[in-house]
């Protein structure tokens, strides 16, 4: 069963036009890096994947069902521009309250074992509006991976990241591609992305401009693909 | 089960924030007194004509109030993008909007509780006489002010004049739902029981509750999502 099916999709603000017939279908497993320049609607693109806007024409599937539907939401982790975290919570708090909202067994204990993979165990109590950026930042990934989703949507994952969360952030893709799990994220960062994509969706203006497999040129000259298919 | 799993886990997360930060029960407690406080000033407390309209003041007062607690609702999960999350997990719009309405429910039962025996000070009224009765149409009523209150604080929580726009867009829904409470209010801290004509007004704001948590529960998803 296709991961991710996106079929036609066109998103209109007003009168504009931000997606046009948007197609394209992640298969389980792949890492895909959705890229574009800025405002090519890829932010766009991701919301309606998460089900947080609706499109304006076709339809987006995740693992066979609309993913308008609550229940498929459970199989999706988000990294989003916001990194979702409450601030007058503890870390466990937080990461207590999304294991329950995803009706984990027992959030207590998956909470924890998150904070000791992020290295947050020993600030678990401590409120988050206390927490440095990259502190915040990795309680951000936490929270992303903490229900062990079967698809990762990363809007600009590794922006603003310190060392520490990129490190952090990368080992995990990597673990969850070894698992046979599913990513699509869209980056400004060619190169991070593209060592780890398994395929490659360009959007230019809204408009599909390419999707296929990653190539060795693409890894070699990561503004070959822009050069070739995008905008030069 | 997990519906309402989730339902308590939203309503403990915005009990336990507001707890922390005080942000609407200090404005809204303090709101109420201090309305309370003014209208005593303006109206005789000793006159037969204030005891009618007590449970009018005791209403405008509460529904004031209200409105700042109703306010930071879905305001307080802008912050980091949190609404995004909440959301994008597969809490049902229904459970989500539950748990907040049962949040705001607490914390304006609260405020009233509070407010109650100030009122019975300022306006020299005895409020407890039929406390049973009284209990049952606070319950009911708030509970048609927070329901009213959290569709219209998720509708306008991504617009810069929400703190306006809320009030304007939920106090004429709540019309039905505050006279019933209003007049009912004045029969029972004026000493008569409910009966005969008023039971109708009670009547009312149980299928005003009912009618508003059914389109609230059902129209959810599309608020929230749009």
């Amino acid at each position: 069963m296709t991961a991710l099916a996106v079929e036609g999709v066109w998103k209109y603000y007003g009168d504009y036009p931000a997606l046009r017939d948007i197609r394209f279908a992640v298969e389980p497993g792949q890492c895909t890096a959705l890229l574009g320049r800025n405002g090519a609607g890829k932010t766009t693109l991701i919301r309606i994947l998460a089900g947080l806007s609706r499109p304006t024409k076709g339809a987006v599937k995740l693992f066979g069902q609309d993913a308008s539907v609550r229940a498929t939401r459970a199989q999706v982790g988000i990294i989003g521009h916001g990194i979702g975290i409450y601030d007058e919570l503890s870390a466990l708090e937080n990461l207590k309250l999304f294991a329950g909202l995803y009706a984990l067994e027992s959030p207590g204990r998956v909470a924890e074992e998150w904070l000791e993979k992020t290295g947050l165990a020993r600030v678990k109590d401590g409120l988050v509006r206390e927490f440095s950026r990259g502190m915040r930042q990795r309680l951000a990934v936490a929270r992303a991976f903490l229900h062990n989703p079967r698809l990762l949507l990363l809007d600009e994952p590794f922006t603003a990241l310190d060392d520490r969360a990129i490190a952090l952030l990368q080992g995990l893709l990597r673990d969850a591609l070894r698992e046979g799990r599913t990513v699509l994220m869209s980056t400004h960062q060619l190169r991070e992305a593209l060592e780890l994509a398994t395929h490659v969706v360009l959007i230019n203006r809204g408009k599909l401009a390419h999707t296929g497999e990653r190539t060795a040129e693409m890894l070699a000259d990561p503004g070959y693909l822009y050069r070739v298919h995008g905008e030069a | 089960m997990a519906f309402i799993r989730q339902m308590l886990t939203v309503a403990a997360k915005d009990l336990r924030s507001e707890v922390r930060t005080k942000e609407a029960i200090n404005a809204s407690l303090s709101f109420a007194l201090v309305i309370l406080l003014l209208f005593s000033f303006a109206f005789d407390p000793t006159s037969e004509t204030t005891r009618e309209i007590a449970g009018g003041l005791l209403w405008l007062a509460f529904a004031f109030a209200g409105v700042l607690v109703l306010n930071r609702s879905f305001a307080r999960e802008l912050p980091n993008d949190c609404l995004d999350m909440l959301n994008a997990s597969p809490v049902p719009g229904a459970a989500l909007f539950l748990g907040k309405a049962l949040a705001n429910y607490v914390l304006l039962l609260g405020i009233e509780l509070v407010c109650l025996p100030v009122f019975g000070v300022f306006y020299n009224v005895t409020w407890y006489r039929h406390l049973g009765e009284l209990v049952l149409v606070l319950l009911l009523a708030t509970w048609g002010v927070t329901v009213v209150g959290t569709v219209f604080s998720a509708l306008t929580v991504n617009l810069r004049l929400r703190e306006i726009m809320l009030p304007m867009l939920m106090y004429p829904v709540l019309i039905p739902c505050l006279m019933a409470a209003m007049r009912l209010s004045t029969v029972l801290i004026g000493g008569e029981p409910i009966t005969g004509d008023d039971v109708a007004w009670l009547r009312l704001l149980i299928g005003f509750d009912i009618i508003f948590t059914s389109l609230a529960v059902v129209l959810i998803d599309t608020v929230l999502i749009g």
